[in-house]
């Protein structure tokens, strides 16, 4: 294990515990930021786990959160089954949705992945909404609990410091070291021994776990749950967008880029509120043409400049 | 019969979409994922002409494609020809425009929401028609009929004059083209700029008979992307079938079952030929 | 030195074909134990389909391939490689992103021997040190020169030490001295009993590494015995140089 590894991750157990304290610090307005901003962080860094090695761009996020969240809803709302027991069932759906889309197109070009995530969330919303209309009857479901936004916020921030966990894992892993190979050179890999299909499969199932829990966890955020409103295929691109802000080559990117967008977005959308696809459009425009790398890459360039 | 009908007359306009989508992917390998919203483009100039000046979405249709031409056409030199110079591996130029056309896809629902929030809603032709015992809207007669001459011209100019050869040269392997002496950059910025004006054209058409809003144009690209893979990219004769065989089933499922269901049609479609067939109904298994 | 033994991989009736071209066109051969076996023929008349086809780069339209018995034609590249053949390509792909001994770790990690962690380190510095790069090991792979990236390539390839050993044109491209070293290397690894198969257009190679060749022209076998034999064969001749 290398020393700068240690150095990261102590880094980050650092920060962890520093966020924990946000909720003690401010409640109203800034916690409500906070919670998001925690959310699109955990969601940015487990679609980074996948992403950043493979370069498959993923917009199957809305698909797994709304797995996440109106399952949540179906189970207490229509079941009376425990959040708790939801919380531990809903994600494993998502995970075996993983599996399937994984196994569709995960063996061929990245092209295909990318079609087929986007129209997922709008997909499954549709078939969700029909089945919910015609077999089980228009009724409201509610997500009612204990919570406050301190506790979802301390949630999500545990779910985000796991992910992060296992992505530095994985990163010293033989799993690993597979990715970085087939992200060199795909049909290489496959000479070596290296079964590409599974391991990328592998990771987009575990991006599909954690992203589904968060959707457990902010479901009682909303309270009443409709399937237009957890299969977002908007939350979807802004995970991506933030993502590539920060840069996927490194797991630490995406909360670089998180913070300062949801910053941004929240000026954005009170001041102008007609203006917001085009905001998220031209921001696309800006980071594909102007920052590549992500603020990631900037920084890296800045260090080998001042170390040559 | 009534599904069979208008399940054809439906698969020929997407068909021409898909044809647009094509020669964009297949020529000049961007995958343009603001296809869609080019579509809600013309659907929005027609509507837009015939409110204010009662003009005629096929008046409109001639006027526009010169200019969605012109438009496409600079997109392709300022925006995407420097991604395909940056570009180091196919790889990379493919994550880069998946990415810069959603910008550009995001950018333009964002223009025209600001044009126009709601439906667009005008009727034109919309009395009813007999063919074959079946009683279909006179406006998707003509949108078909339409779709179809400009598809036949499409496929005729591909195959039989000069210009049209050096598209399908590319289309097959750009290296050699560029070895015959084929400008493939001037090319490639030619088949983008008409397949972005076939597809507004497409756009115009369809806004005749299905209303469109600003933000739909994702859901149009979903459509002309899995006809496009399911024909086989780069060819038309198969993206035809495709189109024709989506157009069939989206209207048997909308008419038998929901209406909200037809893209879970079109995803079972689509998970089928992904698992099953992804070189596409008639593509040969490439090594 | 060793003698060539018993049969190790036996390619029976394998065809290739790709749309109505028919790239391999029902070829039939062994290769034995400890042995150095030569594909060579005109460009373009199916040596790297062949390899292509063994390693499992795509499957055969018909025929079959198999390895001790086992049999290989069908399976996916990976498990291919797992059963124990490794390969270098026509074009040397090396890995640019990992260091030197990364690249060879990757070919011990998840081959026929895998060998993970410290183990496998020590083993890629063994290799490297073995196919002379030992000086280079700490420098970037971009700094590589030709030769030396294809002698990383063939110790990634040696890294998980293969049953099988196939070349794709691994000497095509090197100057003069470079190819006179690459002809040590690889008859350093004849002398060691390794079985490889070559694909080759540089004739005194296969003069001086290969016990056997074979003689492909348009697909198809058409010669098969020493190289000195099949060399001389009328028919090869022609082959090569058409006929007058």
């Amino acid at each position: 294990m290398t020393q700068n590894g240690w150095k990261e991750l102590g880094l980050i157990a650092g920060l962890v515990v520093i966020a924990a304290f946000v909720p003690i610090m401010t409640d109203g307005y800034w916690l409500t930021i906070a919670v998001t901003a925690m959310m699109y962080i955990a969601l940015a860094t487990a679609w980074t786990l996948f992403s950043g090695p493979t370069h498959y761009i993923s917009l199957a996020t809305g698909a797994f959160f709304g797995v996440g969240g109106y399952l949540v809803a179906t189970g207490m709302s229509d079941h009376d089954i425990s959040f708790w027991t939801m919380a531990a069932v809903a994600p494993l759906v998502a995970v075996a949705l993983a599996a399937l889309v994984g196994a569709a197109t995960l063996r061929l070009s990245g092209i295909y992945f990318v079609i087929f995530t986007l129209g997922l969330a709008e997909m499954i919303r549709g078939l969700v909404s029909w089945v919910q209309n015609n077999f089980l009857g228009s009724r409201g479901l509610y997500v009612l609990t204990d919570f406050t936004e301190a506790h979802i916020y301390w949630m999500l921030l545990g779910v985000a410091a796991i992910v992060y966990l296992i992505g530095w894992l994985i990163e010293r892993s033989k799993l690993g070291f597979a990715l970085k190979i087939i992200g060199n050179d795909e049909g290489v890999a496959k000479h070596l021994g290296i079964n590409t299909a599974a391991a990328k499969v592998m990771l987009f199932m575990i991006t599909g776990y954690f992203t589904a829990l968060v959707g457990v966890i902010i479901a009682p955020r909303y309270s009443y749950i409709e399937p237009n409103l957890v299969f977002s295929p908007e939350l979807s691109f802004m995970v991506v967008i933030m993502a590539l802000l920060g840069g996927t080559q490194r797991l630490w990117g995406p909360i670089i880029g998180v913070i300062p967008f949801i910053l941004l977005w929240e000026t954005i959308t009170v001041s102008f509120p007609y203006s917001t696809t085009l905001f998220l459009g031209l921001s696309f425009l800006l980071i594909v043409y102007f920052i590549p790398n992500g603020v990631v890459g900037l920084i890296e360039k800045f260090w080998k400049r001042r170390d040559a | 019969m009534d599904i069979l009908i208008s399940g054809l007359l439906l698969g020929g306009t997407y068909a021409l979409i898909a044809m647009g989508l094509n020669l964009q992917y297949g020529v000049a390998r961007i995958m343009n994922l603001a296809n869609g919203e080019m579509l809600v483009l013309g659907a929005l100039a027609a509507f837009w002409m015939y409110s204010v000046a009662e003009l005629s979405p096929l008046v409109t249709m001639i006027v526009i494609a010169p200019v969605a031409f012109a438009g496409n056409w600079l997109i392709y030199q300022l925006l995407l020809r420097p991604l395909v110079k940056r570009a180091k591996t196919s790889g990379q130029l493919e994550v880069d425009s998946i990415l810069a056309t959603f910008g550009m896809s995001f950018a333009l629902v964002g223009i025209m929401v600001a044009i126009h929030g709601e439906y667009f809603t005008y009727s034109f032709l919309a009395s009813p028609f007999d063919i074959l015992g079946t009683t279909v809207a006179l406006n998707r007669l003509v949108a078909f009929l339409v779709a179809a001459v400009i598809g036949v011209g499409l496929v005729l100019w591909l195959n039989y004059t000069r210009p049209g050869t050096a598209v399908r040269a590319v289309s097959v392997n750009t290296e050699a083209a560029k070895l015959v002496g084929i400008n493939v950059p001037r090319v490639s910025a030619i088949a983008f700029a008409l397949g972005g004006a076939v597809t507004v054209v497409g756009g115009t058409l369809i806004s005749t008979f299905i209303t469109l809003d600003a933000s739909i144009g994702v859901i149009f690209t979903m459509k002309a992307l899995i006809i496009v893979i399911m024909g086989g990219v780069g060819d038309i004769r198969g993206s035809i079938i495709a189109a024709i065989l989506l157009g069939l089933v989206e209207t048997a499922v909308a008419t038998l079952i929901d209406p909200g269901l037809t893209l879970v049609a079109a995803y079972v479609i689509f998970l089928g030929i992904l698992l099953f067939r992804p070189q596409g109904l008639f593509g040969k298994r490439a090594s | 030195m060793t003698k060539p033994g018993r049969p190790l991989l036996k390619v029976q009736g394998l065809t290739k074909r790709f749309g109505g071209l028919v790239a391999v066109d029902t070829m039939t051969f062994d290769v034995h134990e400890n042995e150095v076996l030569g594909l060579i023929g005109p460009n373009g008349s199916g040596k790297t389909t062949t390899m292509n086809l063994i390693s499992g780069a795509f499957p055969p339209s018909s025929g079959s391939i198999t390895m001790n018995g086992r049999r290989l034609s069908g399976l996916p590249a990976h498990k291919i490689a797992r059963e124990g053949v490794a390969r270098t390509f026509q074009l040397v792909r090396i890995l640019p992103g990992l260091s030197l001994i990364d690249n060879v770790v990757a070919g011990a990690a998840f081959g026929h021997r895998k060998r993970w962690g410290l183990e496998a380190e020590q083993f890629a510095r063994d290799l490297l040190e073995r196919i002379g790069l030992g000086d280079q090991i700490h420098l970037p792979v971009g700094s590589l020169t030709y030769i030396d990236q294809k002698r990383l390539e063939l110790a990634r390839a040696l890294a998980s030490e293969p049953k099988v050993l196939l070349l794709d044109e691994w000497l095509a491209g090197l100057n003069p001295t470079e190819l006179q070293d690459g002809i040590d290397l690889i008859s350093q690894l004849r002398q060691e009993g390794r079985t490889i198969i070559l694909v080759e257009h540089v004739m005194d190679a296969i003069r001086s590494l290969c016990d056997r060749c074979i003689v492909m022209n348009s697909g198809a076998k058409i010669a098969e015995g020493t190289p000195s034999d099949v060399l001389s064969d009328p028919e090869v001749i022609r082959a090569y140089l058409g006929d007058e």
